[in-house]
């Protein structure tokens, strides 16, 4: 009966940041056709909300996948500094060559955080507004990825 | 397949020292969460059952009964209990959310006997949550 269990720890973070969505691959036309009021010269922005999944087996000394005195700094450090009341489009230098949608920010703060040194990164799920979220658990061999 | 989830709230309290550690350790490793009288938080648990719908019935397992198993189990067990001191599943065990978790997986699992057990998500605040399921590839705790 007792047989082996996953356990994962997910923190949620949060940034406000705005962006605009607009690619210069596009016509004006095209880019207020694809993204709509997103597209709007000045930008605008959101409260994101960041949840972030660790991985790997309970250290039997402390109890934990991760230890947050770990986790929450790094993440600090890695994404909410970086982000938090930024302008995507120009403040974070991955932006200036692609689009900041929501999917591409997920695969942005995926790959900050891939590195954190103590346990596996599972997921990165983001929601824009509380009405749209986006999850990222990083490439998976045999699923082509388009360049943004 | 379909996949049923029930919440469940309980407050308890707990705190994080492990007696292999020195009083220096322990702080630095756990943090505010070292301090000796305690805290608490209010807990909510999501337990989520997988099968498929009985054709008769279209339940996949009665949630009277889940809520049923889940007060007997969890809330008569942690309920206003403190964690490090109250609950012998947790006896020697420092008490984390992913530790609660994995206590609460095993005390479901044999008692969910229609559909199978899931995930146990287990929420300690807003903004932290651990998740249990069963390792089908073996490699986890």
């Amino acid at each position: 009966m007792n047989r082996p269990l996953k356990l994962s720890l997910t923190r949620r973070y949060h940034f406000a940041a705005s962006h605009r969505l607009h690619s210069p691959a596009f016509s004006p036309e095209e880019n207020l056709r694809l993204y709509g009021k997103c597209s709007n010269p000045y930008g605008h922005g959101h409260n994101y909300v960041v949840d972030v999944t660790i991985g790997g087996p309970v250290d039997a000394e402390t109890g934990m996948v991760a230890n947050l005195g770990e986790l929450d700094p790094f993440v600090e450090r890695e994404v909410v500094e970086a982000f938090d009341h930024k302008f995507l489009n120009e403040e974070v230098a991955e932006f200036r060559s692609a689009v900041p949608t929501t999917e591409n920010v997920c695969r942005e703060i995926f790959r900050r955080l891939k590195h954190f040194p103590s346990a596996r990164l599972e997921r990165v799920r983001i929601e824009e507004t509380s009405k749209n979220s986006f999850e990222f658990t990083g490439e998976s061999a045999g699923v082509e990825q388009r360049k943004p | 397949m379909i996949r049923v989830t029930r919440k469940l709230e309980f407050s308890a309290a707990h705190y994080y020292h492990n007696p292999n550690f020195s009083a220096e350790e322990n702080r630095r490793i756990f943090g505010k969460c070292n301090n000796p009288h305690g805290h608490g938080h209010n807990y909510v648990l999501e337990v989520t059952v997988a099968g498929d719908p009985d054709p008769a019935t279209g339940m996949v397992l009665d949630l009277k009964e889940l809520k049923d198993i889940l007060q007997r189990e969890v809330s008569d067990r942690m309920d206003h209990r403190h964690l490090n001191y109250e609950v012998p599943e947790l006896a020697g065990k420092i008490p984390t959310c992913e530790n609660i978790a994995a206590v609460i997986w095993r005390l479901l699992e044999p008692k969910i006997t229609t559909g199978k057990l899931d995930r146990v998500r287990l929420y300690e605040s807003p903004d932290l949550f651990a998740d249990c399921t069963a390792d089908s590839n073996g490699s986890g705790t």
